[in-house]
């Protein structure tokens, strides 16, 4: 199981870029948290989620 | 026994807080009496170490006195701390302008102002600025307000654009970071930029905060041990939907006291 922004998701692995794509997350507007820890940028591509993961993105959205 | 009053050590052999104050000089009509940071127009005993800041008013204290009445109603001990911290506000829009306010009358140490940019009408629905500042730099009308405010917070401006290029330089010496600014792509850019170069900074950043929806989405979020996000996640500001003084203060008030929070050491949401 891999939980993504508070929801379970039931499989294996999933890839983020994969996850972004399917929920219209623009890298460039997104700051994310794997297991405790900010993930750069240029890992984006390359990462694989795993059974256990815990994930969090972060979206910003314009305004201040 | 020792006590505090007006930030100078004394001591007294005084009981209670209005017999004190007689002692002190000041008559009780016309002086505003605070005891640990509690008001009070009661009489109530007082014990060793305790801090009394007697004000008259209509007077302008001296310089000694001044600093001492300015951080009054502080909780004793948060003064110290936020007078001993430095914390940078990047962009000061309706977050910003705001936020660095709320941090001066907390009266933090140093506060490292950042916008390239200069005010503008469209600005004063929601920003910290008056008609008097329209075309100042930003970060010069807002070291004026603060200068009325708590005069004794040190104000270092930088009026440029942050980009990932400089932000290492520009926040090399800043351990406290707001992200303020209005461009998510920019949000993003320091966000990611200082969390991946600066092991030791927290950030304080903010997404969602448009429209007049409700109140009570606005949330502080903590993402890691050093990345707080305040804001409700979604409201962008967009075509029908502005940017609103009281969200856009709400958020700003949210952000400044994930600050002191992180300055007082209490680091859960």
């Amino acid at each position: 199981m891999i939980c993504i922004n508070g929801v379970k998701i039931e499989k294996a692995s999933i890839k983020l870029s994969e996850y972004l794509n399917e929920n219209n997350l623009s890298a460039s507007r997104i700051a994310v948290e794997l297991n405790g820890e900010i993930l750069p940028k240029s890992k984006y591509d390359e990462t694989v989620l795993i059974d256990g993961d815990v994930v969090e993105v972060v979206n910003f959205v314009g305004g201040g | 026994m020792k006590i505090k009053i007006n930030g100078k050590k004394t001591e007294t052999n005084q009981s209670t807080l209005f017999s004190a104050a007689a002692e002190f000089g000041c008559n009780k009509p016309n002086t505003v009496a605070i005891i640990n940071g509690f008001q009070t127009s009661k009489d109530v005993d007082i014990k060793e170490n305790d801090e009394i800041v007697l004000i008259e008013k209509g007077k302008m204290p001296d310089k000694d006195e001044f600093e001492a009445m300015l951080s009054a109603r502080h909780t004793p001990k948060v003064y110290e701390a936020a007078k001993n911290s430095r914390v940078a506000v990047a962009g000061l829009g309706g977050l910003g302008s705001n936020i660095a306010l709320m941090l001066a009358r907390t009266g933090i140490g140093t506060l490292h102002l950042i916008d390239f940019d200069v005010v503008e009408p469209s600005n004063l629905n929601r920003q910290q600025y008056m008609i008097r500042h329209l075309g100042m730099n930003k970060t010069d009308a807002l070291k004026e307000q603060i200068m009325q405010i708590n005069p004794y917070v040190n104000v270092i401006c930088d009026c440029k654009k942050v980009d990932d290029k400089n932000c290492a330089e520009l926040f090399k010496n800043d351990e406290i970071v707001c992200e303020a600014f209005d461009n998510p792509e920019a949000k993003a850019m320091l966000v990611n930029n200082l969390l991946e170069n600066k092991s030791d900074v927290f950030i304080v950043a903010a997404s969602g905060m448009a429209g007049y929806e409700k109140s009570n989405s606005i949330t502080t979020k903590k993402i890691t041990d050093r990345f707080y996000v305040c804001g409700d996640g979604t409201n962008e500001a967009k075509q029908g939907r502005g940017l609103m003084s009281p969200r856009v203060t709400i958020c700003a008030a949210h952000q400044a006291n994930a600050v002191l929070r992180i300055i007082l050491k209490e680091f859960d949401v």
